[in-house]
């Protein structure tokens, strides 16, 4: 019963996240802490330091960390399924309805406003990401140094975290 | 391209890619763009536009809507299965055994290394993805005067995306008719 308890309020958080992971946040609280009190309040904090700290998004990260905590791996299973499900089914049905409106005069003037709009959404969080994390003289040049790499080489940002891990290790320890 | 190559590019991609849903944007598209070639810069700023449209995490959005693009239903699930499996796996085992591991010194010293190079790696998909937009005056116009709600005023991305499409419908009713070519509406 659980397993579907879970399902369930991950589906619901799912539907009302909209704008990226950390909308979801305050939703997790009240649905987990307040109403379920599946988790505590340190809990909650831990998981959004675990969901920096390992890759992928923070809405599946937290999905799979209260899931296992409420209800132990099939927990962990279905609370993930249950907030991935609301956005694959959408994301489904756009891509879907595009495939035959994408050329349509009206689609693309939509298009045309919309593509600065999310560049300055994505800046945006560049500039967030910038304001939290480049904090002393260290990271500012990390941040240069990486900036300056993807610019002049071409290196795949993926070898550039790697290399950032590794400076990271020599500089920070 | 088959089933297997969306499904390892996304595990790639999601098993990478840390700092949440926006740092993994910058390996979506190299790989997805520059890489594979499945998308051009163009489409793969709607695919994120339809993304962030709609509720649920950018990247697992994009995934999907991407692996439609490129092999229909069965392909935007192998794209799914691939972003979201590593970041599952890991968690699990995290979970299970080693909540400590955040406090590991060597952790941490690695993760100060990751964080500021996570803004360089977002800032600089943005210059790539803006070449042909920033070209334009209307897209340039239009960035600049979203930037500053989107940074300061913690605007609801959902009011962003609303504004956006309705300057872009705007436009295309104050713009003369007669020269411009006919849409098709298949």
């Amino acid at each position: 019963m659980i397993i579907l308890q879970l399902y369930l309020s991950f589906l619901k958080i799912g539907l009302f996240s909209i704008g990226g992971g950390y909308v979801m946040l305050p939703l997790l609280e009240k649905e987990f802490i307040a109403v379920k009190g599946w988790l505590t309040a340190t809990e909650f904090v831990d998981i959004i330091a675990i969901a920096e700290m390992t890759p992928g998004p923070i809405a599946i990260n937290a999905a799979t960390f209260i899931g296992y905590k409420a209800g132990g791996f099939w927990g962990s299973l279905f609370a993930t399924a249950g907030v991935i499900t609301p956005s694959a089914v959408l994301v489904l049905l756009a891509a879907t309805a595009l495939k035959h409106f994408y050329h349509n005069r009206l689609v693309q003037a939509v298009f045309s406003g919309l593509r600065p709009a999310v560049l300055a959404l994505i800046a945006g969080a560049a500039i967030s990401v910038a304001r939290a994390t480049v904090l002393n003289l260290s990271a500012a040049v990390f941040a240069a140094a990486a900036f300056l790499l993807l610019v002049f080489t071409r290196l795949h940002p993926i070898l550039i975290l790697l290399l950032a891990a590794a400076a990271g290790l020599l500089v920070f320890r | 391209m088959n089933y297997l190559q969306i499904f390892l590019t996304f595990l790639k991609i999601g098993a990478t890619t840390f700092g949440g849903g926006y740092a993994m944007l910058p390996v979506i598209r190299q790989e997805v763009v520059n890489r594979h070639s499945w998308l051009g810069e163009e489409e793969f700023i709607d695919a994120l536009a339809v993304a962030q449209s709609l509720p649920g995490a950018v990247a697992i959005n994009t995934a999907v809507f991407v692996g439609y693009k490129v092999k229909g239903l069965p392909g935007s699930l192998a794209a799914l299965l691939g972003a979201v499996l590593p970041s599952f796996l890991v968690i699990l085992l995290v979970a299970a055994f080693f909540v400590q591991f955040i406090e590991n010194r060597l952790v941490a010293a690695a993760f100060a290394g990751i964080r500021p190079v996570v803004a360089a790696l977002i800032a600089f998909a943005v210059m790539r993805l803006g070449k042909t937009v920033f070209r334009k005056k209307f897209g340039l116009i239009l960035f600049f005067l979203f930037l500053l709600p989107a940074v300061f005023l913690r605007f609801n991305p959902i009011l962003l995306i609303i504004a956006g499409a309705a300057a872009g419908l705007l436009r295309e009713a104050l713009q003369p008719k007669p020269e411009r070519e006919k849409g098709d509406a298949r």
